[in-house]
Parts: structure tokens; C-alpha cells; sequence
């Protein structure tokens, strides 16, 4: 490491009080280093008054990167965690993009903290050698005596927090490759005392969540949309709106897929929308019912495949189920399901003094709104800015290929004078019946078992609507016909399952379909699990025993073994009380591996009770354990809450439900303790913001089952096929 | 139109048409944010304020209605023995996920500990039905509550 003259001379018109360390990266991927932060975007932000700020490159919605990432760097420098703060990326394709997405800036897929491991921990360790290198220039010692603890440094007789070498240190290069500490020093990654950086500012109303944006003389525009999807405006009427104070005007969208309502307050925007008429072309809107979705699902299943997913000898496993001495048979129907994250979706877009745009989101995949508002804007990319916000919740919403709502506020803005800057809202109703689902998919699997109750065939057919097909995402993600999110937790099962085919039909898209937390697993662990717990039910063998007999040879298949292990032997397996019943789901999903082991009381005719829910996870090397934890509880709520109740159908296209009391949230009365159990591991870390979800339906299906007399849920949600909760 | 409305101690002046929820003028014309907007028909709780100490919500609670009555905010909760608590609570045990929803669960949490001091995690169920967490926390509100009381207890 050496003095770089020209940074230095850069530097010597600064005072050193208000001097600042970033270090980040190139475009190139190299480590940067310098007291301003005009060439590259930094990872690390440190001040002379020893602040420390994390720049965070996920969007936080609960999940808990902003302490994730912070947790990185604070532990490579030598900090407490109240030592550091975090700051929201700016969209930067080339700098901030998510390793698992390519040259894309993104969160999603549980990636988070699994592609900003080794990266936030080199910008720490790089700010720490810097810092330690400036400490060693400055008392003309050897910068090996010299180490960082609680943001001091110490060492040769000395000690000085760090804010004092900032100045020193912001005109040295970064290190090449800096060196990180041994995981065996660790005292923040990995420690579950360690709290959320975010807790004070949620419980206190002072975070800002993008729908908290107060502009300037900002108008809200709300969207009047048509009832079916596809519908087009072709003109409104709205004179009744004149009528509601702090109503401005309305505009059809340039795409006229809507008229968008400005107002000067959403109370007055909603009111104005409600009274304005619009006038639909529905020539082309679509027109279908959800029993038709079904129906054609339905039927696909009873026809040939499309596609045979792993290229398997489909004649030989028809053979071997012929051959079986008995033949499982189930058919299994998933609907369509909502998002309905807490804040309702919106975003605010203004123009910039130098002739660019900015907008203001809880953006979850910058670089697609980024992209499509250079497109609308007819601006380079540069001129685009994109502040993101907290948002409060998404679950896959905010993450559309097409980044709908922000193209929808860009057209709605795009119409004005653009002097206003215009705040779009939606509400809960718009939530629910203009937006992205769940697909709806079917599937219908035969199990072949011999005498001994072993498996020697598994033909699984999977119908649905493809989620990733006519998206940009479709080239990553579809290969030879077959979107892998159509199949993901089913094709690839860990089980060692002789004589498997895998089939699949895409069947049309009646909405618009979007992953939703956890994606395909949402319903291929359920079939997956559910077929798993009748085989052995058949086999008259235990279910744990019976899915352990499958889960040998291999890594995956030991460390799934494990996790079930684990959760089972912690939720007392075999032993629940009198009057209860347990069931077992595990499932690796999102490079992490889950088993959950749910207890109930009742029966699906008396009322069933869910009185216990214990989970273990291996989701690699635990950096934050509380906030896995909580991925864990959050994660299981949300499956379990869908299938006991969600579901959301059309009429002629148009949805049925409007708000929540038509599409249940999970109450805090519906759900017992989770009882959470982390595997201890040297890996690399994985995901947890979905992979709690998958195992939690099919744990409770089978826990029903259990206990009202084997029947076996096999279309969602459960309170409309059979199953009353107590 | 204009009313006067007290709210976190303070009178304040507005000028909205009689029928705006209250929600909205305390987001939109006081612009105090820490009370959400969730559903808009007082399914989620997302909203929740005290009218003259009691949890309402405030997307179905309308200005005319509350002219005179003590209106609380999260706000204010800090500023108050219980509010304090609840929110101690809620960072002790890292309550939240996403945030969104948490500032009705605190407002409707410390209207349950206003009643009762020591209540059963079914008492709590019973009180908190009507906020919503899409995230599910309610394990660990189930906690924070039961952490509170126990603060206020020592």
C-alpha cells in the first residue's frame, strides 16, 4: 500500500474534520479507495467523526439485509453494531447487481446475503487495513502491531478511534486483496444477541416507507383500471369529480391501460377516482373464470405432457408402475394467490433540475424501472435516479420483469406538465384485483410401491401457467421449453426416487403471474411432502424413518437428513400429547434446507387447532441467527396462512375479492409458537427469507391428515376442501 | 371546511371536507406518517390511533367525529409509561420485520396493557385479532407484550 500523490493533493484543500474514507468497487470488480466518491460507488462510507455507513445494495422489506450487510463490514472493520448505520444504494447495474442475477441490481430469490458475503466483507476488511495502515503512517509504527476493536485502534503502545485516520487513509490506495478475518474471531457474525439496526425507527413511526414521501406540491394520482385484465381506455367522464375537493384532473394513461385521477390528496384522489367513469374497450380483455383456469389445468394433467423435464424414459416408468404392487394416485389444485404486502404499492417520480428523473420506491429490482423509465423518458440511464425506500413488505410484488407500477407512475406522469411531481398510490382493493398472482397450477402423481412398501416408480405431471415465459427473465430461466420455476423443489427433489419422470404443460395465462415467496416451491414441496407422507402411510412405515430411507448419497441429501433430524427430534416426534397429531414437511429450497414438524389438535370435521410449530433450518454459515429466526416464523406464517384460507378467483375475468376481509391476512389467533432451530455450519451462507415457507403447508396437510382419519387436502385453500380451524 | 383537532398534546387547524377519515388528516395535512394506510376498511389495524386513550382506526374514524377528543399517535407513544414500555419491548426482542404494520400493533398493544396489565397469551390473541402482520410476527408481539407488562410491572 502506498501514498497516492494525486489523491493527496486532492485532499489538502479539505479539512480533515470533514474528510471521508469510501471504499467500494469499479465497474471492473476491483476494490476502490478515495476521499470523495465521484469515481465509483462505495460500499463503505466512514467520516472523520468515526461514523461508519454501510451502503446496502438489497432493498429492506423485513428481511433484514440493512443489518445483514451492515453486520458484514461492522465485524471486518472491528466495530460494535452501534458503531454503524446503513444507507440504500443508488441503481447501479454495473456496481451494485446481484451476483445471482447477472449484470441486474436486485433482491430476490433469497440471494441477499448468500452474493454479498465475501463482497461487504472485503470492503470491511479493506477499510480496516486502510485505516490500520494510516494509524501506522501516523505514529510510525509497523502496521502489524496495530488492530481495530469497538473502533479504536490499538496497538504499539497507542490507541486512537478510527474517525482520526480517516483523512490519513482516504488517500491511500485500497488494498488488492485484502485479507478477512477467520470465521473463528467472529464476534458479530454469527452472534444471536445481535439486534436489528431498524427496530427503534419501526417501533416509533419514524421510518420512512416510500408511501411516507411528502413532495413539495406533489399531486397523487390514483389508476382507475378496468375489472378484466387487457381492458383499454378509451375515455372518460368526469364531471361528478370536479365535485371533490383537491381534485385536479384526469388523464388515460398513453398505453390506455387505465386513466390516472390526480388529486391534491389521497383522500381527495381516491374520491375522485371513484367518481370518474371511464369508458372500456374490453374487446380483447380476458373474459375467463377461475373454474375454467382450473378446468383447463385440470385437463392438461389428463393428457400427454408437454415436456418431459429431466429427459427421462417415460415408457419405463410406466412400466415399472405397472408393475407395481400398489399404485398411490393423487391430484393436487393450487389457486391463484395475492402478495397483499402491508403497503400497498406506490412510488413517486419528479423531475430533476438537470433535466433527469427521479424516482422515489421501495424498489426492489432497480434496474427494471431504471431501464423502463430511460425507455419512457426517452433519457440516458445516467439521468435516471432511483431512490430506494423501506418498503413494507413485498413477497415478490415489488419485484415485477416489467416493473408495473413504475411504468404506471412514469405514464402517469409522463402526461402532466411535469412541474408537479406526482406520488402514485394504490389501495388495498387495487392490491388484490389489478395485480401480479401466484399462478394457479395442478398436479397429479402416481407413486408405484412393491411389496415392502419401497418406491419403484413416481410419474408426476405438473400443469400451470408459466411464471418466467415472455419475460426478459425467460432466457436465464426457461431451457428447452421447460421454465425451471414451473418445476424448481419437484424435478430436482433431493429424494433418491427410482423410476421418476417429471412432466409438464404450460397452460394459458388468464393474469399476470409473478413468483411469490418462494415461487414454485410454493406448491411442488406440498405435493412433494404430501406424496412423500402417504407412501410411508402405505408402506406402514414412520414418515420420518420412510423420507430418511430416501435422503442418502450426498450432500444435499445428508444435510436435508439433518435438518429433519433435528426439527423432529426437538418437537418430540412421536410423542405429542393426547388429543394432538404431528405432521413433517422438509424441503431444501433456495440453496437452504428446512424441515418443520407441525402439531395440532381437532380434526378437519371438529376443527383443527395448529398448538405447536418447530422448524430447524441449514441455511449455510448463520450470520444474523435472530433475524434467520425470524425469516423462519415470518416464512411459515405466510405458507400456512394461504392454505388455510387464501385464494383469489375471477368471475369473466374480473376478480372477486376486494379487500382483506375477502382474502384473510393470518391472525396473530391463527398461529402458536415457532420454535426455531438453527444448524450449526461452516458453509457458505444461503437464503432465508423464503425457504420457511415451502416445508410449513405440507407440515400441516399431513398433521391434518394425522388427525382426521389420513384425508388428505389436495386443492387450496383448506377451509373451502374439507377443513374447518378452530 | 375547518376543525380544530387535539392531537399528541397540540391543537392543530385543518381544512378538509367533513366525511375525511381521519387517517388521512393526520398523513396528508398534519403529514405525521407513523400512522398507515393499510386497507382503508379497518381490517388490518395498520391505522390505529387513541381517541381519548382508546385504539380506533383511523381510516374509518372521521374529523368531524373527533373534534374535542384526546387524539394519541405512535408519535407520542414514547411520551408515555406504557408506550415506552411497549416500544423497549419491541427492540429487545427485534419485533419487527418489514415495519410497515408495527406502529397499530404498538398502538393497539398499549391499549390491551392500559386494560390490563398482565394478560394471557390468549387475552393478547383475543385484543390484537384485528391487526394484521403479513410478515407474522405475532410470536414475537405475543412476546413483546408479555416482555412489556413485565417491564411496567418492575
Amino acid at each position: 500500500m502506498t501514498l497516492d500523490t494525486t489523491r493527496r493533493s486532492f485532499l489538502k484543500g479539505a479539512a480533515a474534520a470533514g474528510a471521508v474514507l469510501f471504499i467500494g468497487a469499479r465497474p471492473d470488480g476491483a476494490l476502490a479507495a478515495a476521499g470523495e466518491s465521484t469515481a465509483f460507488n462505495p460500499f463503505v462510507k466512514i467520516a472523520s467523526d468515526g461514523t461508519v455507513t454501510a451502503i446496502v445494495k438489497h432493498v429492506e422489506f423485513g428481511q433484514g439485509p440493512a443489518t445483514g450487510l451492515s453486520t458484514l463490514i461492522a465485524e471486518e472493520i472491528g466495530l460494535r453494531m452501534d458503531q454503524i448505520t446503513y444507507d440504500f444504494a443508488p441503481s447501479n447495474a454495473e456496481v451494485y447487481n446481484n451476483f445471482a442475477f447477472g449484470p441486474f441490481q436486485g433482491t430476490g430469490g433469497s440471494t441477499a446475503m448468500a452474493n454479498s458475503f465475501q463482497q461487504y466483507r472485503t470492503a470491511g476488511a479493506a477499510a480496516r487495513e486502510m485505516l490500520i495502515a494510516a494509524a501506522a503512517q501516523s505514529w510510525g509504527v509497523d502496521a502489524s502491531e496495530l488492530s481495530i476493536e469497538e473502533g479504536v485502534v490499538t496497538g504499539a503502545g497507542q490507541s486512537a478511534p478510527i474517525g482520526e485516520f480517516v483523512a490519513v487513509a482516504a488517500t491511500l490506495d485500497a488494498p488488492e486483496t485484502p485479507a478477512l478475518k477467520d470465521p473463528a474471531t467472529f464476534k458479530l457474525i454469527g452472534n444471536p444477541d445481535i439486534r436489528r439496526l431498524d427496530s427503534a425507527i419501526k417501533g416509533d413511526g419514524s421510518a420512512m416507507f416510500a408511501m411516507d414521501l411528502h413532495l413539495p406540491n406533489q399531486m397523487v394520482a390514483m389508476i382507475k383500471r378496468p375489472e378484466q385484465r387487457g381492458g383499454l381506455a378509451t375515455g372518460f367522464d368526469d364531471s361528478a369529480a370536479q365535485e371533490v375537493k383537491g381534485y385536479i384532473m384526469s388523464a388515460v394513461l398513453p398505453n390506455s391501460a387505465g386513466v390516472a385521477v390526480y388529486a391534491e390528496s389521497t383522500w381527495a384522489a381516491m374520491q375522485a377516482r371513484d367518481a370518474v367513469e371511464v369508458e372500456w374497450d374490453l374487446s380483447a380483455a380476458e373474459t375467463r373464470s377461475s373454474d375454467e383456469i382450473e378446468a383447463e389445468i385440470r385437463a392438461a394433467l389428463d393428457a400427454e405432457p408437454t415436456y418431459n423435464v429431466n429427459k427421462s424414459d417415460q415408457a419405463a416408468t410406466q412400466a415399472l408402475l405397472n408393475g407395481a404392487d400398489q399404485v398411490l394416485e393423487q391430484s393436487f389444485y393450487f389457486p391463484l394467490l395475492a402478495h397483499a404486502p402491508m403497503e400497498p404499492l406506490n412510488c413517486t417520480i419528479e423531475a430533476t433540475e438537470d433535466g433527469g428523473i427521479r424516482l422515489h420506491d421501495g424498489c426492489q429490482l432497480p434496474t427494471g424501472p431504471h431501464m423502463a423509465l430511460s425507455q419512457i423518458f426517452e433519457l440516458p440511464m445516467e439521468k435516471i435516479e432511483i431512490k430506494t425506500m423501506l418498503a413494507g413488505g413485498s413477497f415478490g410484488r415489488r419485484a415485477t420483469p416489467d416493473a408495473d407500477y413504475q411504468v404506471e407512475a412514469a405514464l402517469a406522469f409522463v402526461v402532466t406538465d411535469r412541474s408537479r411531481p406526482v406520488k402514485l398510490v394504490w389501495s388495498r382493493e387495487d392490491d388484490l384485483r389489478s395485480g401480479y398472482y401466484r399462478p394457479a397450477f395442478g398436479h397429479k402423481v402416481k407413486v408405484g410401491l412393491d411389496a415392502d412398501g419401497r418406491i419403484v416408480g413416481w410419474d408426476h405431471r405438473i400443469a400451470g401457467q408459466s411464471i418466467m415465459k415472455g419475460t426478459a427473465f425467460e432466457p436465464m430461466l426457461v431451457h428447452d421449453g421447460v421454465d425451471h420455476s414451473s418445476v424448481e423443489g419437484a424435478s430436482d427433489t433431493p429424494y433418491q426416487i427410482p423410476g421418476a419422470f417429471f412432466g409438464l404443460t404450460d397452460t394459458e395465462k388468464a393474469t399476470s403471474t409473478l413468483w411469490w415467496r418462494s415461487v414454485g416451491h410454493t406448491h411442488t414441496a406440498y405435493v412433494m411432502e404430501v406424496m412423500m407422507d402417504m407412501a410411508a402411510k402405505a408402506a406402514g412405515q414412520d414418515p420420518v424413518a420412510y423420507r430418511l430411507s430416501y435422503l442418502t448419497g450426498g450432500a444435499d441429501q445428508d444435510r436435508l437428513a439433518g435438518v429433519l433430524k433435528l426439527a423432529t427430534e426437538k418437537a418430540g416426534w412421536g410423542s405429542a400429547p393426547a388429543g394432538h397429531a404431528q405432521g413433517v414437511a422438509v424441503h431444501k429450497s433456495f440453496g437452504s434446507y428446512v424441515a418443520e414438524v407441525v402439531e395440532v389438535s381437532g380434526s378437519a370435521e371438529d376443527g383443527v387447532r395448529i398448538e405447536k410449530i418447530t422448524c430447524a433450518v441449514d441455511c449455510g454459515l448463520p450470520v444474523n441467527p435472530d433475524v434467520i429466526k425470524a425469516q423462519m416464523e415470518g416464512g411459515i406464517g405466510y405458507g400456512i396462512g394461504h392454505v388455510m384460507r387464501d385464494r383469489i378467483t375471477l368471475t369473466g375475468g374480473a376478480v372477486d375479492q376486494y379487500n382483506f376481509p375477502d382474502y384473510e391476512p393470518l391472525r396473530i389467533g391463527d398461529i402458536a409458537a415457532i420454535d426455531v432451530h438453527i444448524v450449526p455450519s461452516a458453509e457458505a451462507p444461503t437464503g432465508v427469507g423464503e425457504p420457511g415457507t415451502p416445508p410449513a403447508a405440507p407440515a400441516l396437510a399431513n398433521a391434518i391428515a394425522a388427525a382426521s382419519d389420513d384425508l388428505r387436502v389436495s386443492s387450496l385453500p383448506m377451509d373451502e376442501n374439507g377443513v374447518a380451524f378452530a | 371546511m375547518a376543525f380544530s383537532l387535539k392531537l399528541n398534546g397540540t391543537s392543530h387547524e385543518v381544512d378538509v371536507e367533513p366525511g375525511t377519515p381521519l387517517l388521512w388528516v393526520i398523513r396528508d395535512e398534519l403529514k405525521m406518517t407513523g400512522t398507515k394506510f393499510g386497507c382503508g376498511v379497518a381490517s388490518c389495524g395498520a391505522c390505529t390511533v387513541h381517541l381519548d386513550g382508546q385504539p380506533v382506526r383511523s381510516c374509518q374514524t372521521y374529523v368531524e367525529d373527533v373534534e374535542g377528543a384526546e387524539i394519541t399517535t405512535i408519535e407520542a407513544m414514547s411520551e408515555t409509561e406504557i408506550g415506552a414500555a411497549v416500544q423497549q419491548a419491541w427492540v429487545e426482542l427485534d419485533v419487527v420485520q418489514c415495519g410497515y404494520c408495527q406502529s397499530g400493533q404498538i398502538m393497539s398493544a398499549v391499549g390491551l396493557l392500559s386494560e390490563n396489565p398482565k394478560p394471557t397469551a390468549e387475552d393478547i390473541d383475543a385484543y390484537m385479532y384485528g391487526n394484521a402482520c403479513r410478515c407474522a410476527t405475532y410470536q414475537r408481539i405475543r412476546a413483546g407484550i408479555q416482555r412489556a407488562a413485565e417491564i411496567l410491572e418492575a
